[in-house]
């Protein structure tokens, strides 16, 4: 396997509001590679989003990366640590954009509705090159026809409330490669949109992808996506990450009981009629009152009595590339099927 | 495989977290606007300052409209609180006239040699408490002696009228103007904002169009014409009436378009629609559904509108258009202090506009609290 | 776009005639006639007028006529520039106010630019920074501001002026120029005095902007698009001003079209604390002496000057809002 282009090594992200501490990213690495799409699924709260921003280091306050690694491998193969760099300084806005793009769920509001797309477009073309305005544009049409918007010398011109849901997501994926990055990060893209438009900008996103040779990561809550367009996952937790591997390993052999119950959750067409839906049991703790411990014994069918609320499971590899985080492993103990 | 469909959901909901699920809206509000720590101090600065107004004739020790050219301008004159053996026994001492040889005039100045003490609960003119029981005591006294001949808490005036009293009496009026002002803004405010948000359609149009049309005048050249309208004529009571007639006639635009968005927001609620489908009548979802959920926005809206309604009367009255002697309020004390030769001379009649900004600050804080409170997303 | 403009232009149109109505009645409400009290009026001062020349400004106005022939009539004569005579000074109304209405639009407007110049870069820094130092100072000042009725504000200030510095606030020119004709020293001792009168106007004005703009902008500090332009790797001043201040921008300007009435109002009343000869002073005494067609001239000069100025602002917002433009705006 060819060298990550991203690693995030135990990254801990922090919110501090007035009531409390929320550990929004408690301890999460993995890796990256070029060409090939990670995923990142979970329940609403797990972090996921957290992650994402870490990474670009845009978190919010009263948020902040307390510790941690995330290493990028420059093109010419330097390695800097993102965590290290001043967030609003002149390197890390480089890499914002310029390395890594991202593309967000929210197309209706994501845009500006005082300046037009092609404005936003050439701004983000030229923080990241030398173009004058007129080359810029004419990149910027470029790109709103790479990303399939008919009409594009048009469409430069037109504000964000003149196109439709997914021309906006559409206009969104080019503004995130505008900079030719070669790390795209899409944070729920297809969310906030109908089931064909979803198939669409999947499609666009695979696309953009071979082309480009673009290490993507794709964050979800939906299992079907991470079973159409990833190679590998993360399943994450609270803000751990509960178990990572490869899409078929997580998919046929799933280890962690957490992911287990994901994966039952999904409706099947081929159910029996009037069968129940399988849920998984209780609710997301709230984030003041973490369970200790493994922070999905309260709601683990297998958890270990006694092991599972003391202390924290390590991860441990269980397969090639295929970590889990879970007692049941730790010991060596064969999984309880 | 094991099932994850589970019944033994662990208990993690909290104490405290139960205690929030099953409060009131009420409770909700009354908890949220107590963190205001500022707002509930305002509350009680307002409280006071009505239980003053409550109170004017009996805190007031000197007769408001007793003049006396021989107080003419007496600086204020602090209680002394210890007589000369160390003793706690609160003094002011009587006023002695001295002529001045050059110019003959006749000059009042404290006169050490002559300490009166001061007693609580003392006798001082007559009045009717609440309007009801006749006495004749007040708040501070003197053991011999009519008050107003040795206490000047806050000095007197030109025409020698203790400024202290007339104060607290002032505080009585401009009060009850800015409750019966906003009351009456109320009124008009709820029924066209009612009307304008409930029916909709043109009623709508035209109302807004109305508000929107005396939005973008100016305000205080109307109402000066308006209140110099008011005849010289009339007795104090009526102009009292007229003068808060006018002024409310400015701040229901603001109540009407609160209670228009209400309406206008609540029309669409689900819950509206279920007692429509229930069969509620008109008036009942009306009182029953709509009104208990704005509730709290109106009486932050009121809370809000009742400073400009003070300050609308202190102005026209300061400009001595509102209301006119003998009827006492802050604007008309303030206006004493118009020019700089009178201030000059007697800087402590500037006093009055102490109680305005201070009152008009606490109804601020206080109205900004209840509407955080009522909805702390709005 | 063109819809929006004809409303605004129709709303205008029948504001100036409500004023025109408003100010019809305002003219009337003392008792009885206002010729009679002019005769009287202008006897006692020694300008008196004939009985004949009395019967014609009757004529003239209507006087024995019904109410809307009145109001025709009045209206016919303003139109026209016509405004009739004042009692007290015995000359054209138009003679009297004079240089005062442009001074009176001098203040507000210059209080306007302050206020905005004050209200943008604190209301902007008050957001960004919330909870910090400044801005709970700023938060106070803006109480003060609120809570301070303008006349007393002036009284106060004109007070410590003179107690502590020595110096008379009041007053738009000095004494020597007072009464000169307009020359360039003149305009530049105006400007010497215009600071204090148009800072305490704008502080109350400056309040409430600055609560509007931090509560948009705080709004808009949490939106979407404002994540997605700092991912671009836009500096964060940039973000900040290029985006959700454009943003807050809106509801910001739509206050312009309340502001200058405010400020009219308010210069008004500070105008006769400070003896500013603008047409405050003017107005109260012509009240206060019932010279009702010098006072009712006054009241409907500034609210139509005030209603042009709201629409022109209002044509100042539709050119900037794209989504009025482009016809989304409701």
């Amino acid at each position: 396997m060819a060298e990550p282009i991203l690693s995030v090594r135990d990254l801990h992200t922090h919110f501090f509001p007035n009531e409390g501490v929320v550990r929004a990213v408690d301890g999460t690495s993995f890796d990256l590679f070029p060409g090939r799409t990670l995923g990142i699924v979970g329940e609403s709260g797990c972090g996921k989003s957290v992650t994402a921003r870490s990474i670009l280091r845009i978190v919010e306050r009263p948020g902040r990366i307390v510790s941690g690694e995330i290493i990028l491998r420059r093109a010419d193969g330097r390695t800097v640590d993102l965590v290290k760099l001043a967030s609003d300084g002149a390197e890390m806005r480089a890499i914002r954009g310029g390395e890594i793009g991202l593309v967000f769920q929210e197309p209706m509001s994501s845009l500006s509705a005082f300046h037009t797309v092609g404005n936003q477009l050439i701004e983000a073309i030229r923080l990241h090159s030398t173009l004058s305005k007129r080359a810029a544009r004419t990149r910027a049409i470029e790109l709103l026809a790479l990303v399939g918007i008919p009409r594009p010398a048009q469409r430069v011109d037109a504000y964000s409330f003149e196109l439709s849901g997914g021309l906006r997501q559409r206009v969104m994926i080019a503004l995130a490669l505008a900079a030719e990055p070669r790390i795209l990060i899409a944070d729920e893209p297809t969310t906030a949109l109908d089931v064909t438009t979803q198939a669409q900008i999947l499609e666009l996103i695979r696309r953009l992808q071979q082309e480009r040779g673009l290490a993507v990561i794709l964050i979800t809550h939906d299992m079907g996506v991470i079973a159409e367009m990833t190679d590998d996952v993360v399943v994450m937790y609270l803000g751990h990450e509960v178990e990572k591997g490869p899409v078929d390993a997580i998919f046929h052999a799933p280890r962690h009981p957490y992911t287990r119950a994901l994966l039952r959750s999904i409706p099947s067409v081929l159910a029996a009629p009037l069968s129940r839906l399988a849920t998984i049991a209780g609710s997301i703790p709230h984030p003041y009152a973490r369970p200790p411990g493994c922070p999905f014994h309260p709601r683990c069918p297998d958890a270990i009595g006694g092991v599972c609320e003391r202390s924290f499971p390590l991860e441990v590899a269980i397969g090639e590339r295929h970590d889990v985080a879970c007692h049941l492993y730790t010991a060596g103990a064969e999984a309880v099927a | 495989m094991s099932s994850a469909v589970s019944d033994s959901a662990p208990p993690l909901v909290t104490e405290a977290e139960t205690r929030v699920a099953v409060a009131t809206q009420r409770q909700l509000i009354w908890w949220r606007f107590k963190r205001h720590r500022l707002a509930v101090i305002s509350a009680g600065i307002v409280l006071a300052f009505y239980v003053v107004a409550a109170f004017a004739d009996f805190i007031a020790y000197a007769e408001p409209f007793d003049t006396e050219a021989a107080r003419s301008y007496i600086p204020p004159q602090p209680i002394h609180w210890f007589d000369a053996d160390g003793n706690f026994r609160p003094q002011v001492y009587a006023l002695k006239g001295k002529r001045d040889p050059r110019t003959f005039k006749l000059a009042y100045a404290p006169d050490p040699s002559d300490p009166r003490d001061l007693v609580l609960f003392g006798h001082g003119y007559r009045y009717d408490l609440f309007g009801l029981i006749p006495t004749d005591r007040h708040l501070l006294g003197l053991a011999n002696g009519r008050p107003q001949d040795a206490i000047f808490l806050l000095g007197t005036d030109q025409l020698g009228r203790d400024v202290f009293s007339r104060l607290v009496l002032a505080t009585r009026t401009s009060l009850t103007i800015g409750l019966v002002g906003v009351t009456l803004s109320l009124a008009l405010g709820v029924l066209l904002g009612g009307m304008s948000g409930l029916q909709g359609g043109w009623l709508d149009t035209v109302i807004q169009r109305v508000i929107e049309i005396l939005r973008s005048v100016p305000t205080i050249p109307l109402w000066m014409g308006l209140a110099a309208a008011v005849p010289a004529s009339w007795s104090p009571q009526r102009v009292y009436f007229a003068i808060t007639i006018i002024i409310s006639l400015i701040g229901w635009t603001e109540l009407a378009r609160v209670v228009r968005g209400r309406f206008l927001a609540l029309r669409e609620e689900d819950f509206i629609t279920a007692a429509e489908l229930a069969g509620a009548s008109r008036m009942r979802i009306i009182f029953r559904h709509m009104v208990p959920s704005f509730l709290s926005h109106i009486i932050a809206a009121v809370s809000l509108a009742l400073p400009a309604m003070i300050i609308s009367e202190t102005t026209l009255s300061f400009l001595g258009l509102g209301l006119r002697p003998p009827a006492i309020s802050w604007g008309v004390m303030l206006q004493d202090a118009q020019n700089l030769q009178t201030l000059g001379l007697a800087p402590w009649l500037l006093f009055a506009a102490v109680p305005v900004i201070v009152v008009i600050l606490a109804f601020n804080f206080l109205g900004d609290g209840l509407r955080d409170a009522a909805d702390p997303y709005g | 776009m063109l819809t929006y403009l004809l409303r605004r232009l129709l709303l205008a149109a029948i504001t100036v005639f409500a004023i025109t109505i408003v100010t019809f009645i305002i003219l009337h409400l003392p008792p009885g006639d206002f010729v009679s009290a002019y005769a009287a009026q202008a006897s006692a001062s020694g300008t008196a007028i004939s009985a004949a020349e009395a019967d014609a400004l009757r004529l003239a106005y209507g006087l024995n006529e019904p109410l809307w022939v009145q109001y025709w009539k009045w209206l016919a004569m303003v139109a026209r520039g016509d405004f009739g005579r004042s009692f007290e000074y015995g000359r054209p109304v138009t003679e009297v106010i004079g240089d005062r209405l442009w001074l009176t639009v001098l203040l507000s407007l210059g209080a306007i630019v302050v206020t905005w110049a004050l209200a943008l870069p604190i209301g902007i820094y008050s957001a960004v920074r919330q909870y910090s130092f400044g801005d709970y100072v700023f938060t106070f000042i803006g109480f003060v501001g609120l809570a301070i009725p303008n006349f007393l504000l002036a009284l106060i200030i004109m007070y410590f002026g003179s107690r502590l510095f020595g110096i008379n606030v009041g007053g738009l020119f000095s004494a020597e120029q007072q009464l000169a004709p307009w020359t360039w020293a003149k305009f530049i001792d105006l400007l010497q005095h215009l600071p204090v009168p148009i800072l305490i106007l704008s502080l109350a004005g400056t309040a409430q902007l600055v609560r509007i703009m931090r509560a948009n902008l705080l709004d808009e500090l949490r939106r979407p698009y404002v994540v997605t332009a700092r991912a671009r790797g836009l500096r964060e001043r940039r973000v900040i001003l290029k985006y959700p201040v454009r943003a807050a921008m809106n509801p910001f300007a739509s206050t312009i079209g309340y502001l200058l009435p405010f400020m009219v109002s308010g210069s008004v009343i500070i105008s006769v604390v400070l003896s500013l000869p603008t047409v405050g002073p003017l107005l109260l005494r012509s009240l206060l002496a019932q010279d009702m067609l010098l006072a009712s001239t006054i009241i409907l000069l500034l609210g139509v000057l005030t209603v042009i100025g709201t629409l022109l602002s209002d044509l100042l917002l539709m050119w900037i809002d794209p989504r009025i433009r482009l016809g989304q705006l409701r």
